[in-house]
């Protein structure tokens, strides 16, 4: 129960009132996936398919720069304020609004793109409009499929997952990375070196099959075939095909790309995540064969204040990994942990160009593990590329 | 716990010491396959935290209330 972090000065009243009011500042994720479609709207009105790309521009664009304008949030909850917080229902219910939102951007985009003549630019960009809110809606299943003892949060999981047909997520990551996070056996934990591209090709298929053998194992100490409706990977799998079929069915064969476009750019903002969250940072092994526990400084954090009202303060992930099932609107910040020049959105971007990455990034892991290599999660392709470079060259 | 033998047994609970689950031998831990019943000792060394998942079996300490 104790933490092994110390624990941040008591928060003043104006601190308290802050927090307190960011109890109206989550609904942005019930508003992020209007988005979309208020900019759909004004595409069709105008005439002007380019604005079927203006998701885009706002993760990548509008984010960053509201982040970089708004800031950084230090502010925590103190003890008293954290026990009034965390079990209001009321943090809760706006994750189920935002849900159906998530449902609703996706069929409504898909309904633009099908009723109204677009060049295939403009189509490409709604498809990758649609992915990135299917990323956005990853963030809110994988707040709402950590509270496995609530069987509603676990439901309404598996519902917003179903967006992009990433239902298998909430298994592959309680029960995969969480466990394995920041060692070499995690595919999901990015290495020193290692590229998105690269990652994604070890991430994406990695944990799509750790998730199908997790639970194979439960389905057989129940004694269930995998192949039934009891297979939890399975469940929200058939809620992605009875949609996406009925959008085919109705909408015609433009719903084949479309929907496989935002649903595989949904996926990738997930891997941008998974990319970001623990590049290079590794857990040491101890004498009893066992890693040590995750401690907060196996994860990159950020505390800016934008992207985290929308992203359910996901960027607290030293808090999150060292208390999975704490709820969001009491996530803390920890002093002197591993942080991230910008927010995930731009992190996100800058990912997507490795020899920028690499030149921001890589210093600061060496700088983490003291210049000692040994210390590092480094791609093993790249291993004595990287200790000539890195091990003890510099001084840190 | 109809079973007889569970009820006259002395059961056991087993607290996860980092999100505050409690294994209950009276309860199992149904979901992940253990039914009501399933004894700590018959629980394999490798066992995660059900709720957190990031502790194990040797983790766990007993628990009395």
């Amino acid at each position: 129960m104790s933490d092994q972090v110390n624990v941040p000065t008591p928060p003043s009243i104006n601190v308290s009132a802050w927090v307190v009011s960011k109890r109206y500042w989550y609904w942005l994720s019930a508003l992020l996936p209007g988005v979309p479609l208020i900019s759909a709207y004004i595409a069709v009105q105008t005439g002007s398919g380019i604005w079927l790309w203006f998701s885009v521009i706002f993760l990548y664009a509008i984010l960053p720069a509201a982040d970089w304008v708004f800031g950084l949030d230090n502010a925590n909850p103190d003890s008293a304020l954290v026990e009034k917080l965390k079990d209001d229902r009321y943090y809760v219910h706006i994750m189920y609004v935002v849900t159906v939102m998530h449902w609703l951007s996706l069929v409504g985009m898909a309904y633009v793109v099908s009723h109204y003549e677009w060049s295939w630019f403009s189509i490409l960009g709604g498809a990758l409009s649609a992915g990135i809110l299917n990323g956005v809606g990853l963030v809110v299943g994988h707040e709402m499929g950590h509270k496995v003892r609530d069987k509603s949060q676990v439901l309404c999981a598996k519902i917003v997952m179903a967006c992009c047909g990433y239902g298998h997520f909430p298994i592959e990551h309680n029960k995969g990375h969480h466990r394995h996070v920041a060692t070499p056996e995690d595919p999901a934990s990015s290495r020193l070196g290692e590229s998105i591209y690269k990652f994604s090709k070890r991430e994406m298929p990695g944990g799509f099959r750790r998730a199908w053998a997790l639970e194979a194992e439960r389905l057989q100490r129940l004694e269930k075939s995998e192949w039934s409706l009891s297979n939890e990977i399975i469940q929200p799998a058939l809620l992605t095909i009875t949609a996406y079929l009925l959008m085919l069915a109705f909408w015609g064969p433009l719903m084949i790309p479309f929907l496989f476009i935002a649903a595989a750019f949904g996926w990738w903002q997930l891997t941008c995540a998974n990319y970001v969250e623990h590049y290079g940072l590794l857990r040491q092994k101890l004498e009893n064969g066992r890693y040590e526990r995750c401690a907060p400084h196996h994860s990159w954090n950020s505390n800016h204040k934008a992207s985290n009202l929308i992203l359910l303060q996901l960027q607290r992930h030293s808090d999150h990994h060292a208390h999975p099932t704490r709820p969001y609107q009491v996530l803390r910040d920890y002093a002197d942990v591993p942080s991230l020049p910008s927010g995930y959105p731009w992190m996100f971007f800058v990912a997507m160009v490795p020899p920028v990455w690499f030149a921001m990034m890589n210093p600061k892991v060496v700088a983490w593990a003291d210049a000692d290599m040994n210390k590092v999660n480094l791609d093993p392709d790249l291993r004595d590329e990287l200790f000539s470079r890195y091990h003890h060259a510099e001084s840190s | 716990m109809n079973n007889p033998d569970i009820q006259n047994s002395v059961l056991q609970q087993y607290a996860c010491p980092d999100c505050g689950y409690i294994y209950d031998e009276s309860n199992g831990a149904e979901h992940e396959g253990y039914p009501a019943g399933t004894k700590w000792v018959d629980i394999p060394e490798d066992f995660p935290c059900p709720d957190c998942f990031i502790t194990e079996k040797p983790d766990f300490l007993p628990f009395k209330t």
